[in-house]
């Protein structure tokens, strides 16, 4: 096999390779770190990319002494509940707003496009006073805690109107032939229609997903007991615990971030296809 | 089409989600308001009508205007990087060449990464005795203290807003370079036009609308910053970092000052809210089909 060398494009190349360079070099270091052991000085001058004293170490420190087994199941729950929910009620919603002539119509259309407009770190204080006094904290109970964790972001108003979007483009006969069949209007949602917005239900599930999972600011706000922290709050938790041994801070940080890291590498073609872009922003 | 649904049908699909944003958006949303008019200096519990005094307050705070100043530095330098930086990348990795997918994952990977991981990676980075220190002595630099000199934090805390936005916009980019007729370069080759020609020429004009959606997008995402800060460096040094939502932060849930919390909040909602609009009316109208 021959490559086919075009020498004009190297300057291309060398300014891509030392851009990803420079993406992932901080995750490289603190894999560096987290890989030194305690023989050899992390601030050594120059620093060494390769560990000299080459250990595991630090992994077996960190997850014997920090629950992030833990701290990823209450991730998996917040993430999948957010996920799930956002999955129906955008759905549920994006339908009539579609398909029905009704009362209201406009203005729950313009209402709903105007929470986009509302940064939630602006409405965060009465969000969690709101949540304190329907009980959704983990002072309560941890199924509570979790409710809680989840309900602010249950719904948006990117994801209905995606599903609207989804449901717009499918044509009119297809609800046509299902109701000359016999079918009521949730049969019509559920069995015809639904099924022919599976693409937007991925990628509405992959975004929120990614988005429900790197969510720092609203459990931080309503988390009290360590026992409910998410991977993103233990992993900043890590920093006061082992204040400055980095080795097991980097550890901990790496561990966090390999599940996502597969995720990503799993669902690579929704995030870098170029099709879904600008989908979300945190 | 005849309708095949009750009266009732629409109404029934809609509350569950109405529901919920009616109790977490919009009752938020006018209490805001409402609270940034109370008084809660004597107690949290008992609250009287405040007038503007929580406002008033605002503006004879010095922090106040540090924040703003902060706030104002993040948009006049992560933005023009934002808007431009990546829309270089997005140029190159438009390219016919080898390895562009394996280049998209390594450029997009801070993207995903959660940005408290991406905070502590630049917090290691960052340390006295650190590697880019090592870079600095290098270059026969004096060493910095990236997030311990009140001069320079706030700058170390742009950088890594910029690093984990690039790839996010360069996808943006590149969907919307797809869109740029081909035809166009073919004539500019046959013109001889050259690589800065051909893109200031063509390239450029055709995609400035998309240009104006990252500026603006960006300039949200700038106001809106907090994990960096609460990572890295809790505002400080001497409130050298501190941003609004940081500060909103701090005044609700580590002073309890309430009403000041809610006055600075709906600044930000004023501010944020007049960027989104723009963005929706000029940008994103075939998004939602408005």
């Amino acid at each position: 096999m021959t490559f086919k060398i075009n020498f004009r494009n190297i300057p291309i190349h060398a300014t891509l390779i030392l851009i990803s360079l420079l993406s992932i070099f901080p995750f490289i270091w603190l894999l560096s770190t987290s890989l030194k052991g305690g023989g050899e000085n992390i601030f050594a001058y120059p620093p060494t990319i390769i560990p000299k004293d080459f250990t595991w170490a630090n992994y077996t420190g960190v997850w014997h002494r920090v629950d992030l087994m833990r701290y990823f199941i209450n991730s998996m729950i917040v993430a999948g509940g957010t996920v799930l929910l956002n999955l129906i009620l955008s759905a549920l919603a994006g339908y009539p707003l579609a398909r029905m002539e009704f009362k209201g119509k406009k203005i729950t259309f313009f209402a709903i496009l105007a929470t986009i407009m509302v940064p939630f770190q602006a409405i965060m204080l009465p969000v969690y006073l709101i949540t304190l006094k329907l009980h959704l904290v983990d002072s309560y109970s941890d199924t509570l805690g979790f409710i809680g964790l989840i309900m602010p972001f249950a719904v948006s108003a990117f994801g209905i109107f995606l599903m609207r979007q989804a449901f717009l483009t499918i044509p009119k006969e297809m609800e046509e032939a299902a109701i000359v069949d016999g079918c009521n209007v949730f049969q019509v949602f559920c069995r015809v229609l639904l099924p022919m917005v599976k693409p937007s239900l991925a990628v509405l599930a992959i975004f929120t997903f990614i988005g429900s999972w790197g969510e720092f600011l609203w459990p931080s706000i309503v988390l009290t007991k360590e026992a409910m922290y998410t991977l993103p709050v233990g992993v900043n938790n890590l920093q006061g615990m082992f204040s400055s041994n980095w080795r097991f801070i980097a550890a901990g940080s790496i561990i966090s971030t390999i599940p996502i890291i597969i995720f990503f590498l799993a669902m690579q073609k929704y995030f870098i296809s170029g099709e879904n872009e600008g989908a979300v922003k945190g | 089409m005849f309708k095949y649904y009750g009266k009732y049908a629409p109404y029934l699909f809609l509350l569950p989600a109405v529901a919920i944003l009616i109790v977490f958006f919009f009752i938020p949303f006018f209490q805001t308001i409402f609270l940034s008019f109370q008084d809660y200096t004597d107690s949290i519990y008992s609250t009287t009508f405040a007038g503007i005094k929580n406002y008033t307050a605002i503006l004879h705070n010095p922090v106040f205007y540090k924040v703003l100043w902060n706030t104002f530095l993040y948009l006049i330098v992560a933005v023009p990087i934002l808007a431009i930086f990546p829309l270089f990348l997005a140029i190159l990795i438009n390219q016919k060449i080898r390895g562009i997918t394996l280049y998209k994952i390594l450029i997009y990977l801070p993207v995903i990464v959660s940005i408290v991981v991406a905070a502590i990676a630049f917090k290691w980075l960052y340390a006295q005795d650190g590697i880019l220190n090592y870079f600095m002595q290098i270059l026969h630099l004096p060493s910095v203290g990236w997030l311990t000199d009140p001069k320079y934090a706030i700058y170390s805390v742009i950088i890594v807003t910029i690093w984990k936005g690039i790839g996010y916009y360069m996808m943006i980019y590149l969907a919307a370079l797809m869109s740029v007729p081909k035809e166009l370069y073919e004539a500019c080759d046959i013109d001889g036009a050259g690589f800065f020609r051909k893109h200031l020429t063509v390239t450029i004009p055709h995609i400035m609308p998309t240009i104006a959606l990252v500026t603006t997008i960006s300039s949200i995402s700038a106001m809106k910053i907090f994990a960096e800060i609460y990572v890295m460096t809790k505002g400080g040094p001497l409130n050298s970092t501190k941003t609004i939502v940081y500060y909103i932060y701090e005044k609700a849930f580590e002073n309890l000052d309430l009403g000041v919390a809610s006055a600075m909040a709906v600044l930000l909602l004023i501010i944020v809210m007049a960027f989104s609009l723009v963005n929706i009316l000029c940008f994103e109208r075939r998004k939602y089909d408005i």
